[in-house]
């Protein structure tokens, strides 16, 4: 990547040929093995600057993680299927969630979005030829692959992995309370992800604000793209903190800091400040990007543009803004934060979020609407995260959160948004993206067992949890009294456990299958609306070599359907007037 | 003080925060507006009307049928056994209320959108991507409706977190307020009733069958409760009082309860504290307020008190020692009445 890369020409319809005579693979050639010098293979996938690749990369690793954290969670219901069930012992039931939760939320959630899928389309969907910095990009992706491997190298270590929750929460993190090698390897993984995050963070920005391809104006930057950005400037928030405080714990573990300990003067509600400074704006980190996704493939397959654009964006932008300061809400029950303050910002969320939800449902409204799998894991996730949003709010009153604080309740709560967002959102882009991906489709009727399987299994092992929550029954508890009335909600969740398990299994065959009989996608099977929909499936090596007009968000929607164009900026004495029904095309190639 | 009081007095029999109060009028609004983006189609007319009329209805009439039943529905939860309880469990219900109306609207016209909108042809959809109107009245009922509930929360707050002061304060007994310092340790609770010189202590990691140590209060009187940790952060939680508070080293935080009727009551530790988190157990018992002074002669004449053996203060095990969990015998010195059934 030392040498410049060209600027792809703007072509338009007519030096195709028009609209339906175009296929950019006719252009290009055979533009999946275009102009790509460098070794093949193994060594490719070693030493490759492509963001492309390291998408890949990212996202194959991200989801063994999700496997690998996925196999603990049907343990740990297991363990809770009746009040006496040792299937672990409590030591390793209390490391099983912990690496469950580390796992999930540090190592697949976030990675999977924005080092996976972000990092394989955002520069597709700006038009840019790879990502700003492409070794920072390599880095961040070794980084945070060894950071994987230093978490789960926890269960290798005398005393096993990391036992003190994903929070990690003061004095029980320290050197007394958690002695062995396993909780400074889980130190280490967060440290190494964490700059992994930053140097993705980097480089997304710089990739959207100053990659853009002629004619891709801020407010035509897709959605995911758009919501890319924000999250960006979340991470280089909050990752940050999060670094500044693994390091203070380290040294309270190792060199005697006592920054987070009473007995030298520290103050072990400073790690809680911290953790959740960094916590609560990572919520929005993996959520914002998921949000992206389903904006993205509703318009498509309801054959509309996006209701709300700008409300969308806006929107986006207040989450995060809004995020960074509700963190104590989390944090109500130490009785030592302003709760007003922290319980009215927290309220406020659910306003830019009430937006995104009905500009979903506008974007819906008087379409088209089919339900190939994408479009059904988003219908899935609008369902199951609105479940989440009200619960939130509910917890966003400190007096129903010291009812609920802490029990199953909570855990229902974090579980419908992030499963939500980061499982049925993450799966709806996978579905989505995976043909431009590997130039080849996902089975169709595999993708909805998967759907119905999971989107079942979900509902009946969460609901079970709100009402154990409210009978009482605290989070991370290893085994409980059979007197208490919990057994049979508990059996229920761990089914719907299982069948969320199993509906895993037809995700892999369909994997298996689309590799062993490929069937080509061709570079736009979902008639898509951003410019990735627009260059060859899988794209050549700098993604581009013509590029339609950009006038609108949705590009490759007004070059195949030019009748039926977005009019998104109405003409007002403005520079780029856009062309209205019927108007004479217009070669568009704004500086 | 006296003001949040007679807030909760005032609204015993008012259901305050039922829906149909405040949230039918703009929620239908949203549903009167939204299908009207076509005016130009006359079969459009038609469906919008029943539309309209079907929606309206739906949100009109769920919070209706919701309060007919009963102005406080439990929807799981318990609805208290302390004054300070049965304010949250209110709040909690018309929370939730609230929040199954709107997201129930919500979930239906995401549903109704999905079944209505299906693809039925090839025809092409109309282009539209935005309705300024909509957009907007869609950001400010979220607002007002926020508004709202920030409004109640910080009420209901106010009379959960009041505390009198210990010494100025008698109760209606003539007693003053019962002050009971709670130190919460690996794994296990020690009560500490600084003006009766009482002091009860259990630890717990003997099997989730065993309860813990019981800490027994006047029901109808005010009890002072002075959180502390021995070690790391713990919570102190009891699912009938409705009520979690963190016992963390370096921070004392202080509440009151006011338990309204006898009954045993279940409490466990909800912040995960270390190895044997899921056996922290403990109860608390109300009795009468003769009841409560005999039990508190009879802990001291059994050497139970703030610095006796075996309960006393000072006897809480340093952490991180023990080693074997269920199979160990009871180690407490617990004054615990065998267990009743919470009566609530």
């Amino acid at each position: 990547m030392t040498t410049t890369i060209e600027r792809p020409e703007v072509i338009t319809p007519e030096e195709l040929g028009g609209p339906e005579g175009h296929h950019p693979d006719a252009l290009h050639g055979d533009a999946d093995h275009g102009h790509h010098e460098g070794p093949s293979g193994i060594l490719n996938w070693l030493t490759s600057t492509d963001h492309k690749v390291i998408g890949k990369s990212y996202m194959i690793t991200s989801l063994v993680t999700f496997f690998i954290a996925g196999i603990m969670a049907v343990v740990i219901r297991a363990q809770l299927l009746d009040p006496h069930t040792s299937l672990v012992s409590y030591q390793t039931y209390n490391e099983l969630f912990t690496m469950h939760g580390s796992l999930m939320l540090y190592l697949f959630a976030g990675p999977f979005a924005f080092g996976g899928l972000a990092n394989y389309i955002v520069p597709l969907q700006v038009g840019a030829p790879d990502m700003a910095f492409p070794r920072l990009n390599a880095l961040s992706y070794w980084l945070y692959l060894g950071g994987v491997i230093t978490m789960l190298s926890g269960f290798l270590v005398a005393g096993g992995a990391a036992s003190f929750g994903w929070v990690s929460y003061a004095p029980l993190s320290n050197a007394t309370n958690s002695p062995g090698a396993g909780a400074d390897l889980w130190l280490m993984a967060l440290a190494l992800t964490g700059f992994s995050a930053i140097f993705t963070g980097v480089n997304l920005v710089a990739t959207i604000l100053y990659l853009r391809a002629p004619g891709m104006t801020m407010f035509r930057v897709p959605i995911f793209s758009w919501n890319m950005l924000v999250t960006a400037i979340l991470i280089l928030i909050a990752f940050p903190v999060l670094f500044a405080a693994v390091v203070m714990l380290f040294c309270d573990r190792h060199f005697g800091t006592h920054i987070f300990s009473v007995e030298g003067g520290g103050s072990p509600v400073l790690w809680q400040h911290l953790f959740w400074f960094f916590g609560h704006p990572e919520v929005y980190i993996l959520a914002l990007p998921y949000f992206g996704m389903v904006t993205d493939i509703l318009p498509v397959f309801s054959r509309k543009p996006v209701f709300g654009y700008k409300g969308m964006v806006f929107a986006t932008m207040s989450i995060a803004a809004l995020s960074t300061g509700v963190w104590a809400h989390h944090m109500f029950t130490t009785g030592v934060v302003l709760l007003p303050f922290f319980s009215l910002l927290s309220y406020l969320i659910a306003v830019p979020t009430g937006i995104k939800f009905f500009n979903w449902i506008g974007t819906m409204w008087r379409g088209q609407l089919s339900f190939q799998s994408p479009m059904l894991f988003s219908i899935g996730f609008l369902l199951i995260f609105l479940v989440g949003g009200v619960t939130g709010v509910l917890l966003a009153s400190p007096p129903v959160d010291f009812m609920t604080h802490d029990t199953y309740f909570v855990v229902a709560h974090f579980h419908n948004v992030l499963i939500g967002t980061a499982v049925f959102g993450g799966f709806a882009g996978f579905y989505f993206w995976y043909p431009k991906m590997f130039g080849r489709m996902l089975r169709e009727g595999l993708g909805k067992l998967h759907f119905w399987f999971l989107f079942i299994g979900f509902w009946v092992t969460f609901m079970p949890q709100y009402l154990l929550g409210l009978h009482g029954m605290p989070r991370r508890v290893a085994s409980y009294a059979p007197d208490t009335g919990w057994t049979t909600l508990n059996v229920i969740s761990t089914l719907g456990t299982y069948v969320i398990g199993f509906s895993f299994l037809f995700f892999l065959i369909n994997l298996m299958v689309s590799w062993r009989k490929p069937v080509p996608s061709g570079p736009n099977p979902w008639d898509g609306h951003g410019l990735e929909w627009f260059t060859s499936s899988p794209p050549p090596h700098h993604n581009y070599t013509h590029l339609p007009p950009i006038r609108s968000e949705r590009p490759t929607w007004d070059y195949n359907h030019p009748e039926h164009r977005t009019v998104v900026h109405k003409p007002k004495g403005k520079k780029f007037a856009a062309p209205n029904k019927g108007d004479k095309e217009t070669v568009g190639a704004p500086s | 003080m006296a003001t949040a009081l007679t807030w909760v007095d005032a609204t015993a029999h008012r259901p305050l925060l039922s829906t149909s109060n405040y949230m039918s009028s703009p929620a239908s609004v949203i549903a009167v507006n939204a299908p009207s983006t076509d005016p130009t189609d006359p079969s459009q007319h038609r469906v919008s009307g029943m539309r309209r009329g079907w929606i309206t209805a739906l949100i009109v009439g769920a919070p209706l049928v919701l309060a007919g039943c009963n102005a406080y529905p439990s929807y799981g939860a318990d609805p208290g056994a302390t004054k300070q309880g049965s304010d949250t469990f209110k709040l909690y219900s018309g929370m939730m209320t609230t929040g199954i109306v709107i997201g129930g609207f919500v979930a239906v016209l995401i549903l109704w959108t999905v079944v209505r909108y299906r693809r039925r042809s090839d025809e092409m959809p109309k282009q539209f991507h935005e309705n300024l109107p909509i957009e907007i009245l869609y950001t400010a009922v979220p607002v007002i409706i926020v508004g709202f509930l920030f409004f109640f929360t910080v009420l209901t707050e106010n009379n959960v977190d009041a505390t009198q002061p210990v010494n100025a304060t008698v109760t209606s007994t003539g007693r003053p307020v019962v002050d009971i310092t709670v130190t919460a340790f690996q794994w296990g609770w020690r009560f500490d009733y600084t003006g009766l010189n009482v002091g009860v202590v259990g630890e717990t990691t003997n099997g989730p069958n065993n309860k813990g140590p019981q800490m027994v209060v006047p029901a109808g009187e005010t009890i002072q409760i002075t959180l502390v940790s021995n070690d790391t952060v713990h919570g102190f939680y009891l699912r009938d009082f409705n009520f979690s508070r963190y016992a963390q080293p370096g921070v004392t935080n202080i509440f009151d309860l006011n338990v309204l009727h006898t009954g045993t009551y279940d409490g466990q530790c909800t912040q995960f504290c270390g190895l044997y988190h899921s056996e922290m157990l403990f109860s608390i018992r109300s009795v009468t307020p003769s009841a409560f002074e005999s039990w508190a002669s009879a802990e001291v004449t059994a050497g139970h008190t703030l610095q006796g053996s075996p309960s006393g203060a000072g006897n809480i095990p340093p952490p991180n020692t023990r080693t074997t969990p269920a199979n160990a015998g009871p180690s407490v010195a617990s004054s615990a009445t065998p267990k009743q059934k919470a009566s609530a």
